[in-house]
């Protein structure tokens, strides 16, 4: 397929490439800034930051959220905290190096540029967040403190206590309320985007749904910017939370926009491991953990099947039959390698039969070494909070027996496709923090995804944006009586009717849960060409359940929230084969995509540079039933030099 | 291991704000223990929709206790029977075989009930649009060690930040005052330094705020305090009043 892909990356060395955009971008001026609308449809970090910064920039801003306040956004259960390249601690961090460790721990699959630029102005975020009133931790002396984190060898990671993303989102919650108080932004809660409105080849509008009254409305704007999170509860049982949905990106992308690298999912190794079939979430142990813990396995398979049993338990094996299997494969991280890294490696254990728990899908992550050597009060100190969490959870105190973990289902690389601007394919629209695909590769960096939502929202999008913008002055407001959304709001109810009309038995949970289980098993963690074509099947026979099976209580009229879960369903289908389809492409193993033919003699993932090393854009084909086309858009690395990653020295 | 348990439930049920509410009684068997209360609730609404009925509707989101989303008073206490934890953290190992387990939304006079258990809580960001914020424009602040902020200030700031604007405060009181809620907001921009320039101002503009959605005022019965998931102190309310009284002072 030949189309050429214009990322409209800037001219000039990397270091100068966002200056020289800045200095020659078109600007809007502010009478004119009051005759143009945008909606942002999203409330998380880059949401909420972008709705707060372009409504006191003087355009007119409307802003959607699915929950009852922009402050649920799931961007509030980031735990660990944020990078930047301030160099604080004097250990040799800088911009380049933020740079170049994003970039390596997103298996040279990101875009050079795009990373640079977030690198560049993360040092503005820790300003901006400071400013806010954002209460990060303090050394005594009341300079801001730092932590490291996984895939770094610097300390550049700010927090706050283990709910760091709390207090960002409420910084930018904060702003956002300023506005909305002011008048520059009009909030509409409980409201979920169904479809976006396309204008002679613009974006133009919205159709939402009241989720309240279950009436669906049309709002219109010069632009649209979609701020609505990643798709990793495609796999049912994920670290998201319950509401986290693909359907807005769905929307773009079945209107024309591009989905770019699917594949990439992240599987977080440290969460607690799945214990029935009535579970709803999984719940993250922070990434910080893993300073101070050991992950280990038993070296004898007969201790295995003695812990699997519950014959045994952790602390009955001896120091001598542990196995510390990342200190024994990679010395110089050890315990804190990336996170794709750590969850292949347990998975490798687990399939080797040396799991831990009664399923056998567990390894242990152990704090006994650190007890004695810090004592358990520093312990209580730096992680009690996480430990009484685990003990609620699991009714194990992780003070007398090691925590079981197994990876899940976390964060997802892959997005709407976006060029440098942050615009998607179609025109004025555009997509920023988790739902864009642009910063992280194949894999990121803990610490990295609120540095990059915030990044959009407050310091790239607004001045893209009015790139754009700026020959839309003359564009008078658009009327919602025009054809075409009417239109688009009756392709909205007609899928409503059609759902509420399949009236069969089974529930949305019950299809979705399905769909996890295929997911998981063959679009997870390891693929095989053979695995993704038989997931591919199962999808189908999946989509036939759903649309001759499914069954809605109550009526369209009115809250019913198993209807809305039921919209959202329908797209974690399509969603769960546009990930199968990019995988079963990629005849490679990066970051968080692994296919299990490639990989080294250790293990090890094995890129093909040679033939993937390209963004991977889809383009949907009008239909659910045909397979998306694929576009590939080059990756260019001037800055830096491609090479195998390497943690081990 | 954990034990299954089954018992008896009691879910408020009510189709809208202006509807006549009731209580449906439900026959819980063998949950298991490491359920967690919400995720009961599944279990309850898959049954109900094999059945053909309506599911009950109730908040819920992160289900790792930081968003605030969820809700409910479960045997009369707001976010159930632990202490420093969310409802949706709450484990069925803490209820005993044969228990009779009454639920109900939040109930006070700020929060009216949408459908079920799921209640109205947008008065929260009404009262954070008068003042709960810095005026700061996005751009480029001073840099962030320019403001050196004393450990224990910023510890204290980051307490009262830890509010998760569940409203179990209201809730929990017999005044219906959201009192804690917005001081836990004053307390941590008042104190720091960046706040301070706004701070008997935003006392005021908060305060005014809460009293015109029709939330009562505070008499130290500290409920709040006990009933609050994140342990939000009521000494914040002190310094709340301590600026509310200094901005009356200079009127």
């Amino acid at each position: 397929m030949t189309k050429i892909i214009d990322s409209k990356i800037p001219e000039g060395p990397i270091a100068e490439k966002w200056t020289n955009y800045k200095a020659h971008q078109k600007l809007v001026n502010p009478a004119n800034k009051r005759r143009l609308d945008i909606i942002v449809v999203g409330t998380g970090l880059a949401g909420a930051s972008a709705a707060a910064s372009l409504g006191e920039m003087g355009f007119r801003v409307f802003n959607f959220c699915i929950q009852d306040s922009p402050r649920r956004a799931h961007s509030i259960a980031a735990q660990g905290g944020i990078n930047a390249a301030k160099n604080y601690q004097n250990d040799g961090d800088s911009v380049y190096r933020l740079f170049y460790d994003t970039v390596k721990g997103g298996d040279y699959r990101a875009r050079e540029a795009n990373v640079y630029r977030l690198a560049e102005v993360s040092n503005n975020i820790i300003d901006q967040c400071v400013a806010q009133g954002v209460p990060f931790a303090r050394e005594y002396g009341g300079t801001l403190a730092n932590r490291s984190f996984g895939g770094a060898q610097v300390s550049r990671t700010f927090y706050a206590k283990g709910q760091t993303g709390q207090q960002l989102l409420l910084g930018a919650y904060s702003a956002l309320s300023r506005q909305v108080g002011a008048g520059t932004v009009k909030l509409y809660t409980r409201y979920e985007m169904e479809d976006i409105v396309i204008i002679d080849g613009r974006a133009r509008g919205i159709i939402a749904k009241n989720l309240v009254t279950g009436k669906l409305e049309r709002f219109a704007a010069h632009a649209v910017v979609i701020a609505t999170g990643g798709y990793g509860n495609t796999y049912f049982l994920s670290t998201n939370a319950m509401a986290c949905n693909c359907s807005a990106a769905m929307a773009c992308y079945r209107k024309g926009a591009w989905f770019a690298n699917p594949a990439y999912v992240q599987i977080h190794p440290t969460c607690i491991p799945v214990h029935g079939d009535k579970q709803s979430k999984l719940t993250l142990m922070s990434e910080s953990l893993r300073n101070d813990g050991r992950i280990w396995v038993p070296k004898k398979l007969e201790d295995a099947k003695a812990l699997q049993a519950g014959t045994k338990q952790g602390r009955d094996i001896p120091e001598e039959d542990r196995d510390y299997y990342l200190e024994r494969r990679y010395p110089a991280f050890g315990n804190l390698v990336p996170r794709d890294v750590a969850s292949r490696a347990a998975k490798e254990r687990c399939d080797k039969g040396y799991g831990v728990n009664n399923t056998g899908l567990a390894v242990f992550l152990d704090f006994s070494e650190a007890i004695s050597r810090l004592g358990k009060d520093v312990v209580a100190q730096r992680y009690g909070n996480l430990f009484d969490m685990y003990e609620e959870i699991t009714d194990v105190s992780p003070y007398e027996n090691p925590m079981m973990i197994y990876p899940a289902i976390h964060y997802t690389m892959g997005g709407i496709w976006v060029d440098y601007e942050l615009q998607t394919s179609i025109k004025g629209l555009f997509a920023i923090g988790e739902c864009n695909f642009s910063d992280h590769g194949a894999n990121r960096l803990g610490a990295s995804a609120l540095m990059q939502g915030l990044a959009d929202g407050y310091f790239v999008l607004p001045y893209t944006i009015q790139n754009y913008l700026a020959d839309q002055i003359t564009v008078p407001r658009f009327s919602t009586d025009l054809p075409e959304f009417a239109e688009a709001e009756k392709a909205v109810q007609d899928k409503i009717d059609h759902l509420m009309n399949i009236k069969g038995k089974k529930s949305v949970d019950s299809i979705h849960k399905e769909l996890g289980r295929v997911m998981w098993e063959y679009v997870g963690m390891g693929r095989t060409e053979e695995g993704l074509k038989t997931g591919l099947a199962k999808l189908k026979d999946i989509r036939k359940e759903f649309e001759t099976e499914l069954f809605i209580p109550g009526s369209k009229e009115g809250m019913n929230v198993e209807l809305d879960k039921a919209i959202r369903l329908n797209d974690f289908i399509t969603m769960g084969e546009l990930i199968a389809y990019d995988a079963l492409n990629r005849n490679e193993s990066c970051g968080g995509h692994f296919r299990e033919e490639y990989q080294t003699e250790e293990g090890e993932a094995k890129r093909d540079d040679e033939n993937y090393f390209y963004v991977a854009c889809w383009e949907y084909q009008g239909s659910d039933d045909k397979a998306p086309v694929l576009y590939k858009e080059p990756l260019v690395y001037e800055a830096i030099k491609v090479q195998t990653r390497n943690y081990k020295s | 291991m954990d034990k299954n348990i089954s018992f008896t439930l009691k879910v408020w049920r009510q189709n809208g704000p202006k509807e006549k509410g009731h209580f449906d009684t439900f026959q819980m068997e063998d949950i298991p223990g490491d359920t967690s209360f919400l995720e009961m609730l599944d279990i309850l609404n898959e049954q109900l929709i094999e059945a053909g009925k309506e599911p009950v509707v109730f908040d819920h989101d992160c289900r790792e206790g930081i968003c605030g989303m969820c809700s409910l008073y479960i045997n009369g206490h707001p976010h159930g029977p632990a202490t420093g934890a969310t409802t949706c953290q709450i484990y069925m190992r803490r209820f005993n075989d044969g228990d009779v387990i009454t639920v109900e939304p939040w109930r006070s006079a700020g929060f009216p009930v949408i459908k079920d258990l799921m209640v109205d809580r947008s008065a929260y960001d009404k009262i954070m649009q008068a003042g709960g914020f810095i005026s700061v424009g996005t751009g480029a602040p001073q840099d962030a060690n320019a403001i050196l902020i004393p450990k224990p200030i910023a510890d204290e700031a980051m307490d009262a930040a830890s509010c998760i604007g569940c409203g179990a405060c209201v809730a929990a009181c017999k005044n219906g005052s959201a009192m804690l809620f917005v001081s836990a907001k004053v307390s941590q921009l008042n104190l720091l330094p960046q706040g301070k320039p706004e701070a008997l101002r935003r006392a005021k503009a908060m305060l005014a705020k809460m009293d015109e959605l029709g939330f009562g005022n505070c008499t130290n019965t500290r409920a709040c305090e006990a009933e609050c998931p994140k342990c939000v102190s009521i000494s914040n309310i002190a310094r709340l009043n301590r600026d509310f009284i200094k901005a009356k002072l200079k009127d």
